[in-house]
């Protein structure tokens, strides 16, 4: 590991103003992910800040929304008696993300923080264009069986790994940023971004922003809710897909739906155009087909992970009979 | 009377240690002015380093020392003219570079933190060549490699299969797996003069390692001390000393002071071998009543340019099966790519699980129940080598287990059994590994107070092996388990075998036996009675009335010549039940049942352990471990435990472990004939097997991962 300046933060102002300085700079929370890409020499700062003393680790209840501070851990968040009550499908996907010592110490706004696990960007002998731009896209042509099936570009197809992102992607958050210009409020779907001429910026964050909290506004999806996440074992692995499903079901009609997949493309996929399919729809196995069929209107795979334009449509599929309830266990 | 202690379940008499941190391994033992090396691996695949620039490193804070292949002090033992030659690669010895992640450098440091800062300054200059990593594609450059146990083996006709009525001809890969034991690599040297070395290493032998170093560094080899008394898992990655593991002790030499190397988890992929790539060609024919008439095995194995590697991948099609034709074939390809190692059940899981698959797709073929098909084909002497079995009990393994696992629920037609929305599916495979004793010596010391202490040059691995040597010799000497100690692990104690192919108990504890008879006969001698009396002895008695202060028996042990007329195998039968989701292709192992004829199980308690342990292994190789290489690069893309996946707890469904426990009358004196290997062999296909029972997606490449299954 390369040596390092290290700040801790006792206020945000001060420690936006840090690091909008230092272009070099970065925010240290949990570092369950920072740490190891600088172990792994992917990221080398001059500088960290650390931000773990700042006020961002409550869960507030707002008017329009349940405020989650950017320091709550993903554990906290998981269990939290008013997320499972507003939002049980946060609180399905955080839970099938990484290991529970991990989420321990993992948190919101490090989760929207992520970086992608295409081993192309961890190795820094191969090319990739995200650690390295202009050093061409390892993947496209190599292992690319965890890669992106949606949005990719020539220059990246890496897919982003948080099950936390597609749950909030689903869910409509709303990312609350504190910045050298002032504070601003970023919907989730703007957040992130497709890798397209610049895959080396995961999201829309400017220069010494900092995330302090995440809004989830309140939403009819309390029951009908499932986040199904296929991996290679049980627990400890990245989705292969996973699909975050929340319907607002009467008398076995679907009044609203709101579908977001994981594991298939560079920031967390909102399937809007299945979720208009659906609105209205009856609860039926061949609805649900049809919506998946749907959402997988402009695919496209690479060599190894052609599996996925059929497990993709699979996982949603079964999310769907799993949040309306009609699948037998 | 004599209360048979053998087979009682005794908790591991350092369980306690392990539980509680108190166990030391390698890593951790403390010197003064310990000092800590870090490789610099290389990050081109084949061709010279032609330069290293080290200047960087060398000025870098807390440097001791910077060795490459250019400054590097001469290993004697890797010098043409050397007395014993070194095998494999000479690290530092020359500057040809023969696969990715070969390191070109290593530094010694006042502090860990500080050595890794100085080796990331080391900057490597080659000359790149071209490589070949591609196995598939260098498939045909395959050799039949040297040495007589390799060659082509045909009994009656060879390729008979393919005139058979109905035939099974199919391809089956077993992809690079790693052996990833929890414990890395860790290796502590320290120098006392010029010509006497201590060495606190991962080994699974410490009279080879302390073979090796003195023959690396021609000393006498009582000079070498080596000491292994906990390792933390090695599934076969320390059965040699690596070549690191001289460089650790050459660089000790070099600063004067102790040096610790301990590998990082991403050179766990490269530097402590795997188990090798391996595509199997199997051909089955049988009659319409499902009896065989030929039985073919071709294997193509990876291995290293620089070094040969080999392994019984093919053997288990030699003898498993009543077939008056059968012949296997066997070739390795080399590559730019490390050398592999053996891989707990070594070969032959590799093998089983092609010819255990071939099996059941023959039953399916046949439309006869696979368990029929083997009893059809039971053999009830091994047709390899011509001799009877010293003991066999496979038949009743195939019954035991599929009592236990309900196997009277499996329909014969795939995709036919549900539970809900999930696939049911149940399935079997089997397996043997070659029962083997080899010479070990053990002494016994008596002492004032009627204890005894043992002492052995083993090792142990993870099975409980002082456990299983304590319950052994109360058994012999008619004391409780508590009265006795037992020392392994430093090779200054008397010579044992290294712990490998499932030998320990056998070699190690017949010479326990032996050694405890021994002191019985001396204690009756001693007393004026015929050396083979039969009464209780009162330990402490003896001693005081023979005014003595202990007593002291050595003795070495092994097989007599009887043992050349049998065929000596353990054999298994696992059996597996799964759900498989036809949506999502995620397979749920509900049920694993291993039952096994290992002769006498001396404890049942760690025994079951080691069962448990093995076929979590087999779920791993079934389920989840592949280490995979891009050939653009020669670099594996999962060389870390976040990408490459061994089974995590909630992959594990409940295991049981189901003994025959009916002792060898042939092998040695206890009757055991060892399952370290056996209870992985044999898991993958029977999961395999299962996996088509409940979808009819036959899947001949493993991992069984889900995108195989939609």
């Amino acid at each position: 590991m390369n040596q390092f300046q290290y700040n801790k933060a006792n206020e945000s102002l001060s420690a936006v103003k840090l690091a909008a300085k230092d272009p070099n700079a970065h925010f240290l929370a949990g570092g369950t992910n920072l740490i190891d890409l600088m172990k792994m020499g992917v990221v080398i700062p001059s500088k960290l800040i650390d931000i773990n003393h700042l006020p961002f680790s409550k869960i507030e209840k707002m008017p329009h929304a349940l405020r989650v501070g950017a320091l709550v851990t993903n554990s906290d968040v998981a269990e939290n008696d008013l997320i499972k009550s507003h939002f049980p499908l946060l609180s399905l996907a955080i839970n099938a993300g990484a290991s529970p010592q991990l989420r321990n110490m993992a948190t919101v706004g490090g989760n929207l923080m992520q970086r992608t696990r295409c081993p192309y960007f961890f190795d820094t002998t191969m090319p990739c264009n995200k650690r390295s731009p202009g050093s061409g896209c390892g993947a496209l042509e190599g292992i690319n069986r965890m890669h992106a099936i949606f949005g990719a570009s020539e220059q990246c197809i890496a897919v982003n790994p948080s099950d936390m992102n597609v749950a909030m992607r689903a869910l409509d958050a709303v990312v609350h940023v504190s910045g050298p210009k002032g504070e601003r409020a970023i919907p989730i779907a703007d957040f992130h971004r497709l890798p397209g001429n610049h895959p080396e910026l995961d999201n829309t964050l400017q220069k010494g922003e900092l995330i302090t909290a995440v809004d989830l506004p309140y939403t009819p999806f309390t029951k009908n809710v499932y986040y199904l996440k296929v991996r290679d074992r049980s627990s400890y692995a990245f989705a292969l897909t996973s699909a975050a499903v929340a319907l607002y079901i009467e008398n076995g009609t679907i009044k609203e739906a709101r579908l977001a997949m994981g594991g298939v493309a560079h920031k967390p996929w909102r399937l809007t155009i299945a979720e208009e399919f659906l609105k209205g729809k009856a609860v039926s196995e061949d609805h649900f087909k049809q919506a998946s069929q749907i959402a997988m209107q402009g695919a496209k795979a690479y060599q190894y992970n052609q599996f996925k334009l059929k497990l993709a449509p699979n996982t949603l599929v079964q999310s769907l009979k799993m949040a309306s309830g009609i699948a037998s266990s | 009377m004599k209360k048979d202690t053998i087979g009682e379940p005794l908790n591991r008499v350092d369980g306690r240690l392990k539980v509680t941190g108190g166990a030391k391994y390698s890593g951790e033992y403390k010197f003064p002015n310990l000092t800590y090396a870090v490789l610099v691996p290389t990050t081109i695949t084949n061709g010279t380093v032609t330069a290293v620039d080290i200047r960087a490193a060398k000025y870098a804070p807390g440097v001791l020392a910077v060795i490459t292949p250019f400054n590097a002090p001469k290993v004697p033992g890797y010098q043409p003219d050397a007395k014993k030659p070194v095998k494999g690669l000479k690290l530092f010895n020359d500057n040809q570079i023969h696969f990715n992640g070969q390191p070109i450098a290593l530094v010694v440091a006042d502090t860990f933190e500080r050595a890794t800062y100085a080796a990331s300054l080391v900057k490597a200059t080659y000359q790149a060549q071209p490589f070949e990593t591609n196995f598939h594609k260098n498939f045909d450059s395959g050799v039949t490699p040297d040495g007589g146990k390799y060659k082509d083996y045909v009994r009656g006709e060879a390729d008979a299969y393919k005139n058979a009525p109905v035939k099974i001809e199919q391809e089956y890969i077993q992809p690079s797996e790693m052996h990833n034991p929890m414990e890395l690599h860790v290796t502590t040297a320290y120098w006392e003069g010029d010509d006497h070395v201590t060495v606190y290493t991962k080994s699974q032998g410490v009279m080879s390692s302390q073979r090796a170093v003195a023959a690396a560094f021609d000393l006498e080899p009582t000079n070498v001390q080596i000491n292994s008394r906990f390792v933390g898992g090695a599934f076969g990655s320390s059965l040699r000393t690596w070549p690191h593991e001289i460089a650790a002790v050459q660089a000790a030499r070099l600063v004067k002071r102790p040096v610790k190397l301990t590998l990082t988890r991403e050179q766990m992929f490269t530097l402590v071998g795997y188990r090798p790539l391996t595509i199997q060609k199997i051909g089955l024919g049988a009659t319409a009543d499902g009896k065989l008439v030929g039985i073919t095995h071709e294997s193509h194995s990876q291995t290293a340019v620089y070094e040969e590697f080999t392994e019984g991948a093919v053997n288990v099609s030699r003898f498993l099966y009543q077939s008056p034709n059968a012949n296997t074939r066997y070739k390795v390809v080399p590559l730019n790519i490390g050398v592999p190692a053996p891989m707990r059940g070594p070969g032959e899981s590799t093998g089983a699980y092609a010819l255990e698959s071939a099996m059941d797709e023959l039953s399916y073929a046949l439309n006869l129940d696979p368990i029929e098909l083997r009893l059809r084909n039971y053999t009830d002497a091994d047709q390899e080598r011509n001799l009877p079995w010293s003991s066999k009990y496979l038949k009743e393994c195939y019954q035991l287990g599929a009592d236990r696992i309900g196997w009277s629920n499996r329909a014969q037609k795939p995709g036919t059994v549900k539970d809900g929305d999930w696939l049911v599916g149940y399935g079997i495979g089997c397996g043997a590994f070659g029962a083997y004793r080899g010479h070990a010596e053990a002494k016994i010391k008596l002492m004032a107070d009627g204890s005894v202490n043992i002492q052995s040059a083993t090792t142990d691995i993870g099975p409980g092996t002082n456990t299983a040597m304590i319950v052994i010799a109360a058994d012999t000497l008619g004391l409780p388990a508590e009265k006795i100690t037992f020392d392994l692990g430093n090779s200054s104690l008397p010579p044992a075998p290294t712990q490998g192919g499932s030998s320990t108990v056998s070699s190690v504890g017949s010479a326990v036996h032996d050694v405890c008879v021994a002191l019985k006969q001396k204690l009756y001698i001693l007393q004026g009675k015929p050396q083979d009396s039969t009464d209780d002895i009162d330990y402490a008695g003896v001693l005081k009335q023979q005014n003595l202060p202990y007593l002291e028996v050595t003795k070495g042990s092994q097989s007599g010549d009887n043992a050349k007329n049998y065929s000596m195998y353990s054999f298994s039968a696992h059996f597996a039940k799964v759900y498989v989701h036809p949506l999502t292709g995620v397979v749920k192992i509900k049920n694993l049942i291993a039952v096994v004829d290992a002769g006498k199980i001396v404890n049942h308690k760690t025994a079951a352990s080691q069962m448990k342990g093995g076929a979590v292994g087999g779920i791993g190789m079934a389920m989840t471990e592949e280490a995979i290489i891009d050939d653009r690069f020669g670099r594996y893309v999962n060389g870390n435990f976040a990408d490459y996946h061994v089974p995590v707890n909630a992959d594990i469904p409940q295991i049981e472990a189901i003994f025959i426990d009916k002792a060898d009358p042939i092998i040695n004196p206890v009757g055991t004939k060892g399952i370290g290997e056996i209870s992985l062999i044999g898991v993958a296909p029977a999961i395999a097997n299962a996996v088509y029972n409940a979808t009819g997606i036959r899947v001949r490449d493993l991992p069984i991962t889900p995108d195989k299954l939609i």
